[in-house]
């Protein structure tokens, strides 16, 4: 049976990107390093923007308070990295990765919850209001990132790389730092997931349709409440593998970092498409590439590049590039 | 008395203030294809949402095989065995043909003899399988939206204005189709073309302004010009 062919051309901008600029920028070490950075923290974008993209489209949830969990995941992930300071110090990559996968475990399961307990308290009165929820879920932001202080403390933690991860491998000329490399595995392997998981299962199918109509899925017999919860505490989670990965990135974290990074979230998922995970890693990875690209070539440039790039892309496709 | 699989006895719904049904008296005979014509804002969308729980029901009943349904949410209605095809069809564009058949498919696999009878009377889906459904024509649509409420057996199927902005060949295949299903299930088929449905329904009701005006059988209204007139506004002459 026949099919149609796939829409390439979102595809096709970050390679596209990344080979116009290599005569630009002149350097290929400087390239290299320029488009490994980019790349990383494009991936670090991704993951704390694919689960808002899904809870925006499936939900119809304007959640302005998706910063917190970004920040309460970076701590969350010191209650194990703290205890286990000895594995993350240890000469080995196998007790660094141990310990880092623990933590990321931990704050995964407890911005989970929180999501959970958000949805019901903070999302579930306001579902359809969306003047309410910008407001709510800002105050929910700051209530959260009060509590951080509460716990935490308000002086800045400091968040050092596990030993293994630190510095950079030296190809020729270019430097590549080793944690640059995780984030775009992580990333990469997020990604994978995630387009495995919506593209061949029906569950995946069921969230793709409840972001189209989840009137008609709940006509063909599904409970898509139980649904929107179980993502909303998903995307949570997500944010929260975010949160680590930005923070071991800054090596140090304070309780308004998730704030600080929901601009570029933002763009990213306006970018890409509301709901559409794959339009959602090609624009976080145009964001973060551009940015470095005109951060060298263009410093003043660098300030406005994501609304330049955001500006270009919803002049070309206006509801996002996952969408002719 | 002939055994009716659904029936709204006093049904009241209200959407925000305004008052759209107004006490709906309707029973749909089992195996049969119940016919509900009216003019525009009538109430017969209404009607099919308020069944399937897309509306709540301010008053009254909603029976199902002898079941009040009424106070169920859309979820345990449409696994109480009810399929909807709504006017607006409704069909999960960025999904392909395949995937929409799919996702219907609530018991697991979707069964192939059965597939290929929805291939028999819409064949055009077997072309397009993995094309998106957003990529198809109205008709084409419209076929996907039937298919997908009729991929596993339900014991009734509500369909909403199947032949609204269609070409008049499309209209005739989907008239085929439908009569297929007769006898494979229940069917109540809310229309205002006449002259599609008076050819398919073995019962019909109408309504205006919220209220079952009248009921009887399909032949009875077709055969008496002067009923169509009171009823619908036209003579069957004035709208070939």
């Amino acid at each position: 049976m026949p099919s149609v062919p796939r829409d390439t051309i979102p595809m096709l901008l970050v390679p596209a990107l990344m080979l116009a600029m290599l005569p630009l920028v002149g350097s290929m070490p400087t390239w290299v390093t320029l488009t490994v950075a980019g790349l990383a923290m494009g991936m670090m974008i991704f993951i704390m923007s694919s689960g808002l993209t899904l809870v925006f489209g499936l939900m119809d949830v304007l959640n302005f308070g998706h910063g917190a969990f970004v920040s309460v995941g970076a701590f969350a992930a010191t209650l194990v990295l703290v205890p286990m300071q000895g594995w993350l110090e240890a000469d080995s990559l196998g007790m660094n990765l141990a310990a880092l996968g623990l933590a990321i475990a931990m704050a995964m399961a407890v911005t989970a919850v929180l999501g959970l307990v958000f949805e019901r308290v903070i999302i579930m009165p306001v579902y359809g209001q969306h003047l309410k929820q910008i407001l709510i879920t800002m105050g929910g932001m700051i209530v959260v990132e009060q509590l951080i202080h509460v716990i935490w403390g308000a002086d800045h933690k400091p968040m050092p790389l596990p030993t293994a991860l630190r510095g950079a491998f030296v190809l020729g000329d270019a430097a590549i730092e080793k944690y640059r490399l995780l984030a775009v595995a992580v990333g990469v392997l997020v990604f994978i997931v995630l387009t495995l998981l919506l593209n061949r299962t029906k569950l995946g199918l069921l969230i793709r349709a409840g972001v189209e109509n989840g009137e008609m899925v709940e006509a063909l017999g599904y409970r898509i409440r139980r649904l929107f919860v179980a993502v909303f505490a998903a995307g949570s989670a997500l944010a929260g593998l975010g949160g680590v990965m930005w923070g071991l990135y800054k090596e140090t974290l304070t309780a308004t970092m998730g704030g600080e990074v929901m601009v570029m979230v933002f763009i990213t998922i306006i970018i890409g498409g509301l709901g559409s995970v794959s339009g959602c890693f090609i624009g976080a990875l145009l964001m973060a590439l551009t940015a470095n690209y005109a951060g060298f070539l263009a410093p003043k440039l660098a300030l406005v590049s994501h609304i330049v790039l955001m500006i270009a892309i919803l002049l070309w496709r206006p509801a996002g590039l996952s969408r002719k | 008395m002939t055994d009716a699989v659904l029936k709204l006895s006093g049904v009241h719904t209200h959407i925000g203030e305004y008052h759209i049904l107004q006490g709906v008296d309707l029973a749909v005979p089992r195996g049969g294809l119940a016919v509900l014509l009216g003019r525009n804002g009538a109430g017969k969308t209404t009607t099919l949402r308020t069944i399937m729980g897309l509306w709540q029901a301010s008053a009254g009943s909603v029976q199902f095989n002898g079941r009040d349904i009424s106070r169920l949410r859309t979820p345990d209605i449409a696994q109480a065995g009810i399929a909807y095809v709504p006017e607006s069809m409704a069909v999960f564009s960025e999904l392909t043909v395949r995937e929409n058949l799919y996702l219907a498919a609530r018991s697991g696999p979707m069964d192939a003899a059965r597939l290929e009878w929805i291939f028999s009377f819409f064949p055009a889906l077997k072309k397009f399988w993995n094309y998106p459904a957003g990529n198809l024509s109205g008709g084409q649509k419209q076929m996907v939206a039937i298919a997908r409420a009729i991929i596993e057996p339900r014991e009734l199927l509500l369909i909403d204005e199947p032949t609204k902005g269609l070409a008049p060949a499309i209209i005739q295949s989907l008239a085929d189709a439908i009569r297929q299903l007769k006898g494979q299930t229940t069917v109540l088929l809310v229309e205002q073309n006449f002259n599609f449905v008076r050819q398919l329904g073995d019962t019909v009701a109408v309504m205006d302004d919220g209220r079952i005006v009248h009921s009887g059988s399909m032949a009875e209204l077709a055969a008496d010009r002067a009923l169509q007139e009171r009823l619908l506004g036209l003579a069957l002459d004035s709208h070939q």
